[in-house]
């Protein structure tokens, strides 16, 4: 084969409900690598994109939610192997960003992490409750619903898998706002997602601009919680926490964070709710 | 039938020794107002004036959160967690000591029957504060990382429906975990929580430990927003809790809050019918209906929804309304005009958007704030009365066919704190206790609490856990 072959290259849409569409905006913006040379159009997403993602996240919640946790286990830790598959594809892309190519290995077992969290986490953070009186007392985590994220904007992949992974396997589904200018890993991830069982609207993707679509997913009343680990503007990040007061939501504000540090579990329970159910003894 | 009627049995109020005013329970000690403003507080059942307590304004309130901050730095935040657990053991057993007075003086200032101060409330209050007690020192076994650390100072803002039961959750734990508090107690209740800061110095807790400051609103908006308040708690309305989690929007504070709820009560075909009548009661009419968690809306399987209301309505009409401090008293007094004003308007639109109102017949007293029991009939799910918290003694009522249709129904509301499930079939009951979106479900029983169960809302009731070990979480950096 000629060594000039000219290169198929791959339209960036956005990842809504399984399927790739384009912003129903028809805008695209140009995403350039570290070198200033042009990578891609992607899509810039709208307001709508934004309520459709919405609304596919809210359909995908109750199956998702409702899956055994040893079924959303196997999906996660499949993800991690389609992403072993492409990995380096991924380092590639995010090699164009300037970043270390390992984050995708760290990436990648980070999958692996929250992959074996799925049928573990109500055994660690559930309880039986040794109450005064004759009754059964259970309390356990369950999703919050749907998660709004506002993705870190670097590492491109490693930051945007770390704040994906824990909300998913826990049951909830996610809209999630790539990295604004490095938005490329964002949805080649999102053809790992759609390859691997994960089922449609689970994950939603939107690029774009943030600072456009993020009022509008932490306004959004069917919108349960939001993640704004990438709002790194102080003033930004205030005014969606106050958005996202409107509906009550569950807010994770933004922090510096270590994303090569171990995880923890304290990225899954600010997206889990506890319930409690009580039945009494008797014969 | 012959009827026995019920002879006056009213608990002695001698026990409690009011007094005519109250100060600001800051550093250890009761202090006046800088600015010397004042409100009375009243007997809901009588509107009789029980006592004055000062109103705190934003330079006591800064003056309460300095002391809190000096305690926690000089004294609790680095007392050895076995001492804050004797602290904590000492106030749980003068509470104990203190109970009957305690329960009274609710019953007196709250207007809930003396049954439920009594037998619920304060036997509560001590178990919550034993129950905290010992985790002071087992904290890094609590799951939360193995050097678990306090958050500082904790402001927190509490309801008149369970006075010194909301206290106990609120101060236990906060304590327990090394943080010190300052808490505003309900302008229409705050006579417990003055009585548990001398409680604080039978104990001999440090100063600045734990400190009351009495007011309205204004109080409370200055101790949320204070900017060295490292934690705010709240109970309370939506709405507040709405304006709370705004105000605190860009800042370090972390934020609990328990508000709101419009549950679900669900009576299946097979539940037997008695005991889920006994369920229905309690889950509305306890303590008058203001109760967050109260089961205010019945859903009823069709095929057996008259013989569930007529034996409802029989056993309303034996429900007992009247004098809170009457051993026989099942229902007490609303807590406040104000409240029963809020009461008496969502039911007249109960009446005007369809639903058939009915009510128990019982002769109320003609001076406090008095509600009958109510149910309305033939909801929907858009009238006001059963999409908006109520917190009174009024029971909307719809039916459903099929338990999909009773889930969907359930969940059919912003809030989400609890849930009830009458069935005999255990899988049943599993089941649609999976499906509900609440953070307490509670099947064949109703409004049971326990320290080391968690309570909490889904949705619009709020985040985070009050009781048992995730109750701890929302007051340690982890």
């Amino acid at each position: 084969m000629s060594t000039d072959r000219l290169a198929v290259r791959k339209t960036y849409k956005l990842f809504i409900g399984g399927t790739f569409p384009r912003s129903e905006s028809g805008r695209s913006y140009e995403v350039v690598g570290a070198d200033g040379a042009f990578l891609a159009n992607a899509a810039l997403a709208s307001r709508k994109d934004v309520r459709d993602a919405v609304q596919a996240a809210r359909k995908a919640v109750p199956g998702w939610a409702g899956a055994t946790a040893y079924n959303r286990g196997q999906v996660l830790y499949r993800i991690a192997e389609m992403l072993e598959g492409r990995r380096d594809q991924f380092a590639a892309e995010v090699a164009a960003f300037g970043e270390d190519p390992s984050t995708v290995d760290e990436a990648i077992d980070r999958w692996v992490w929250y992959a074996g969290w799925s049928d573990k986490l109500a055994q660690v953070y559930g309880s039986g409750n040794p109450v005064a009186g004759p009754f059964f007392n259970l309390s356990g985590p369950e999703p919050t619903g749907v998660v709004g994220i506002v993705a870190p904007e670097e590492p491109a992949l490693l930051g945007l898998v770390s704040v994906v992974a824990p909300a998913v396997v826990t049951g909830n589904a996610v809209v999630v706002l790539a990295p604004e200018m490095r938005p490329l890993p964002a949805i080649s991830l999102a053809e790992v997602l759609a390859t691997s069982d994960l089922p449609g609207g689970v994950v939603n993707i939107l690029t774009g601009r943030p600072a456009e679509t993020a009022p509008w997913l932490a306004a959004h009343m069917d919108v349960n919680a939001i993640d704004l680990t990438g709002a790194s503007d102080p003033e930004f990040a205030k005014a969606l926490e106050e958005a996202a007061a409107e509906n009550l939501k569950r807010v994770v504000r933004p922090s510096p964070v270590d994303w090569a540090a171990d995880p923890g579990i304290a990225r899954m329970l600010p997206f889990v709710e506890t319930k409690t159910v009580w039945h009494p003894k008797g014969i | 039938m012959p009827a026995f009627d019920y002879a006056p049995a009213p608990e002695s109020r001698s026990i409690v020794d009011i007094k005519p005013s109250y100060g600001l329970f800051i550093n250890g000690e009761f202090v006046d107002p800088v600015d010397g403003n004042r409100f009375k507080t009243i007997s809901p059942a009588s509107e009789e004036v029980l006592s004055e307590v000062a109103s705190a304004g934003p330079s006591d309130v800064d003056r309460a959160v300095s002391a809190a901050r000096k305690a926690y730095k000089s004294v609790w935040g680095p007392m050895p967690g076995r001492d804050r657990a004797k602290y904590l053991y000492r106030i749980a057993r003068i509470i104990q000591e203190r109970a009957r007075e305690l329960a009274v003086l609710e019953s007196l200032d709250n207007g809930k029957p003396i049954r439920e101060s009594r037998d619920v409330d304060v036997p509560l209050v001590a178990a919550h504060f034993f129950y905290y007690a010992g985790w002071a020192d087992k904290l890094p076994h609590a799951g939360f990382g193995p050097d678990p650390r306090p958050i500082g100072v904790a402001g927190q803002v509490i309801p008149w429906n369970f006075p010194l039961l909301m206290l106990a959750w609120k101060i236990a734990p906060a304590l327990a975990c090394g943080n010190t508090v300052v808490l505003k107690p309900a302008e229409t209740t705050p006579l417990t929580a003055l009585v548990f800061a001398e409680i604080c110095q039978q104990a001999d807790l440090p100063p600045g430990v734990v400190n009351i400051v009495t007011g309205a609103g204004e109080t409370g908006a200055a101790l949320v927003n204070h900017p060295k308040v490292d934690k705010v708690a709240f109970t309370g309305s939506t709405e507040v809790g709405r304006m709370i989690a705004k105000s605190v929007a860009g800042t370090r504070k972390r934020v609990t809050l328990e508000l709101g709820g419009k549950a679900a009560n669900i009576v299946f075909d097979d539940a037997p019918i008695d005991q889920a009548v006994e369920g229905i009661v309690n889950g509305i009419f306890f303590n008058q209906g203001h109760v967050c968690c109260a089961g205010s809306r019945l859903l009823i399987q069709e095929s057996v929804a008259d013989a569930v209301l007529e034996s409802l309505k029989r056993r309303m009409a034996q429900l007992r309304v009247g004098d809170p401090l009457d051993k026989n008293t099942d229902i007490g007094a609303i807590n406040s005009a104000e409240q029963l004003d809020r009461i008496r308007t969502l039911s007249e639109i109960g009446a005007e958007e369809g639903a058939e109102r009915w009510s128990a017949p019982c002769i109320l007293p003609d001076r406090g704030f008095w509600f009958a029991p109510t149910i309305f009939t033939g909801v929907t799910q858009a009238h006001r009365i059963a999409r908006e918290e109520i917190f009174g003694p009024v029971l909307s009522v719809l039916t459903f066919r099929t338990p999909a249709e009773a889930v969907e129904k359930a969940n059919n509301t912003p809030y989400g704190l609890s849930a009830g499930v009458w069935t005999e079939k255990g899988s049943r009951t599993l089941s649609i206790a999976d499906q509900l979106r609440a953070g307490v479900v509670w099947a064949n029983t109703f409004n049971k609490f326990d320290p080391a169960s968690p309570f909490g809302g889904y949705k619009e009731s709020g985040y985070g856990r009050e009781g048992g070990r995730h109750g701890l979480e929302a007051y340690l950096e982890h």
